[in-house]
């Protein structure tokens, strides 16, 4: 598996919190996708509803996975395009390079993907001699910066523009070093103009696929710069990879999905560029590429599909869970520790890479609902949480302190005789302790607590034992 | 005394098992006390069954199903008989409202019994106006206040308008709202020793919105949020960040007991 830090959650967020820049970055998110989010939703009337038929869409497709995606293959290939089937990362990381070393290919240009993120296309393709380029803005960014990206659709929302001004300075060398990049509109025009010639250079674009639609053997890509149709339409072969779940039947149901996925993601009604690629160029075309390949990853999403989490698979990856989760919020996306952050990355992550090594992403959650609250598809991410820490449970993967803790509290709760000889009489005692302040500064075993709060005294004796004296 | 006029079907008095909660019923009595004066002035006849203690929350969130199963079973049994039950928590009533019944999905015999609770169980604000229709409480405090949601009361039960439907028949007190009050205060049970750096930035998301009224109490219907934000609160005034902020629970203003110390604070 790629390069995962998960298992050490909670020095990431030790660091990620001290991070001033990355907290500072962080800001934009609630005035930027949070706000838009609402009033694109509010706009929209039949907003509720839409959520309805996008999960009853999923839902469909999900049971009826196989025979989709062996409708998508026929029509792909009746376009003239090839599917290729990838088990897991290294069959599709194989695949991808097959396809470059047939069309001798020195750069690839690359669409975001987060597939791409998940199998480490990137670092492949360099050490087999093969530059990719990211032509996302964010992407680019974060490549230049050499860091994964914090978020689904926002990979580089944790830099903030004056580490984006350095990056370019440090990386651009042949332009001036004194050029003003103060400017949001100087960093974007800087980015494009050297993406222009890598745009007409590249001999294969490799992109992601939002959707994959089974009746006519179409990729469907989103994009609000305009770089993943020159990713998918100059090069002479064109690469869409995808994972299994972004099967949907037909063109109709692709509508009512876009229709939640931008107002979810960004709270724009589309976005800017929505393009569907179906085969390679036919001869009346103006331009496309001569080849059409699809790679179609798995890595370890059957198993999902046949167990407790197969809800996780309707996800569209818009972000919005992300977005309106105070954790994520705190902590930004790498705390997380691998590709897929915020609710659905503490749902996905452990799916796909084990429990053993993201044990603590799913008890990382106050369950607050927010994400279920704002997800298009209506995954109940507090539920599915909740399933992963079953498992934490079961397979004793709790910390010992958190474990006894409640073992000690459940033989209480279990027996409220001894739970009113024992708890009930003595926090009297305990409220004398706290005298005229009525609060304690530090309280043995409860440091998680204590050391940034102060932890209110009880009244005195339990409503119970009161209630008792009350009614004699 | 407070003349708040229950429906009619209800003047022999609906008989409520008031589920006090282990946090009120350890830290707070007095959050008990204003429950079954609410209660009690709404025509209810209370009673509070001895075998109580936790929902089983706790257990349930850190996915040990077997303790929470055990725990919920003794709420089943002790509250099934009667013909409310109220809780001054919307996370405990949540619980038991939305949750024993998921706990108890693949169980014959126990599924009828958690439904038939689950569906007589009610937050206190909520009970209040959505089954009793309290209109017009006799009660009046001379503050401004803002109240903080508690996430599992707004979004499993719908919590939101009640409480501020009550606070509105209080003479005297105004309500401003603050702008994060639907976000998480960062409690989360367990949550907050378990990932406490990460609680703690979020109680301090929530103080620095908090600061940004006039409000000189918060309110809030769930007393571990309420623990929280004022634990968060006093150790910032030790250090020295002037506040004097107070955090109260709702039930003690609406039964105008408020001559009680708020939450952290000694009486006298």
């Amino acid at each position: 598996m790629v390069r995962s830090t998960s298992s050490q959650f909670k020095s990431n967020v030790k660091e990620a919190l001290a991070n001033e820049q990355l907290q500072h970055a962080l800001k934009s998110i609630k005035t930027g996708f949070v706000a838009k989010r609402k009033i694109a939703s509010e706009r929209l009337e039949e907003f509720e509803e839409l959520r309805d038929q996008a999960r009853d869409i999923k839902t469909h497709t999900i049971a009826h996975m196989d025979v989709y995606l062996e409708i998508y293959q026929q029509n792909v290939e009746a376009s003239g395009g090839h599917v290729h089937w990838a088990a897991n990362e290294d069959e599709a990381r194989a695949i991808i390079l097959e396809i470059c070393q047939q069309a001798d290919a020195k750069t690839v240009t690359k669409g975001k993907s987060m597939i791409g993120e998940e199998i480490g296309i990137n670092e492949y393709l360099e050490v087999n001699d093969i530059v990719p380029i990211e032509t996302d803005l964010g992407e680019y960014i974060i490549q230049l910066r050499g860091e994964m990206p914090s978020h689904i659709i926002a990979p580089a929302v944790h830099v903030t523009k004056e580490q984006v001004a350095e990056a370019f300075k440090k990386t651009h060398t042949d332009l001036a070093p004194d050029r003003s990049l103060e400017d949001p509109d100087d960093l974007l025009s800087e980015a494009r103009a050297m993406l222009r010639d890598k745009f007409i250079e590249a001999d294969v674009g490799l992109t992601g696929a939002n959707f994959l639609i089974a009746e006519t053997g179409t990729s469907v890509i989103v994009t609000n710069e305009g770089n993943g149709d020159l990713t998918q339409t100059l090069p002479k072969v064109h690469i869409a990879l995808a994972s299994i779940e972004k099967i949907v039947p037909t063109l109709e149901d692709v509508t009512t999905l876009l229709r939640v996925l931008a107002r979810s993601a960004t709270g724009q009604e589309m976005s800017s560029y929505t393009t569907f690629s179906t085969g390679p160029r036919r001869e009346a075309d103006l331009d496309g590429p001569a080849e059409y390949h699809v790679v179609i990853l798995d890595n370890g999403r059957t198993d999902l599909l046949a167990g407790d989490f197969s809800e996780m698979l309707r996800c569209i990856r818009c972000g919005a869970c992300l977005n309106h989760c105070p954790v994520y919020n705190a902590v930004g996306g790498h705390a997380y520790g691998w590709v897929y952050p915020g609710p659905m990355g503490a749902v996905l992550t452990p799916g796909l890479m084990g429990l053993d090594e993201a044990s603590h992403l799913p008890q990382a959650s106050t369950l607050c609902g927010k994400c279920e609250e704002v997800c298009p598809v209506r995954i109940p991410l507090p539920a599915l949480l909740r399933r992963w820490r079953d498992q934490v449970f079961e397979r004793d993967l709790t910390d010992w302190k958190t474990k006894w803790g409640l073992k000690w509290w459940a033989m209480f709760a279990k027996r409220p005789a001894l739970y009113h000889f024992l708890v009930g009489m003595k926090m009297q005692v305990v409220a004398k302790f706290a005298g005229k302040k009525g609060h304690f500064k530090s309280i043995m075993l409860m440091s998680g607590w204590t050391d940034s709060r102060n932890f209110p005294a009880p009244q005195g004796k339990t409503f119970q034992a009161l209630w008792k004296e009350r009614n004699k | 005394m407070p003349n708040s006029s229950p429906k009619a079907s209800f003047s022999s008095g609906s008989k409520v098992g008031l589920f006090v909660t282990c946090l009120v019923d350890l830290m707070r009595p007095s959050v008990g006390f204003a429950s079954v004066k609410l209660l009690e002035d709404a025509g209810c006849q209370i009673f509070v069954p001895e075998s109580q203690t936790c929902c089983g929350q706790p257990a349930y969130n850190a996915g040990d199903t077997k303790d929470a199963k055990d725990i919920a079973r003794l709420i089943v049994d002790a509250f099934e008989e009667f013909e409310y039950v109220v809780a001054p928590s919307g996370s405990c009533a949540g619980m038991i409202k939305e949750h024993y019944p998921k706990l108890f999905a693949d169980d014959l015999e126990m599924t009828p019994r958690v439904f038939n609770l689950a569906k007589k169980t009610y937050e206190l604000t909520s009970f209040l106006i959505d089954v009793m229709n309290i209109q017009d409480l006799d009660v009046s405090l001379d503050q401004k206040v803002t109240y903080h949601d508690s996430c599992a009361g707004l979004r499993e039960l719908g919590v939101k308008d009640q409480p501020r439907q009550l606070l509105a028949q209080v003479e005297g007190l105004i309500i401003e709202e603050y702008e994060e009050a639907e976000t998480c205060c960062g409690f989360g049970g367990t949550f907050c020793v378990k990932y406490s750096d990460i609680s703690d930035h979020m109680v301090g998301k929530s103080i620095d919105a908090l600061s940004e009224t006039d409000a000189e109490v918060v309110l809030g219907g769930d007393l571990g949020c309420l623990m929280n934000i004022q634990g968060k609160l006093s150790r910032l005034k030790d250090e020295g960040k002037e506040s004097n902020l107070k955090v109260r629970h709702v039930a003690e203003v609406l039964a105008g007991m408020t001559d009680t110390a708020p939450i952290g604070e000694a009486n006298g």
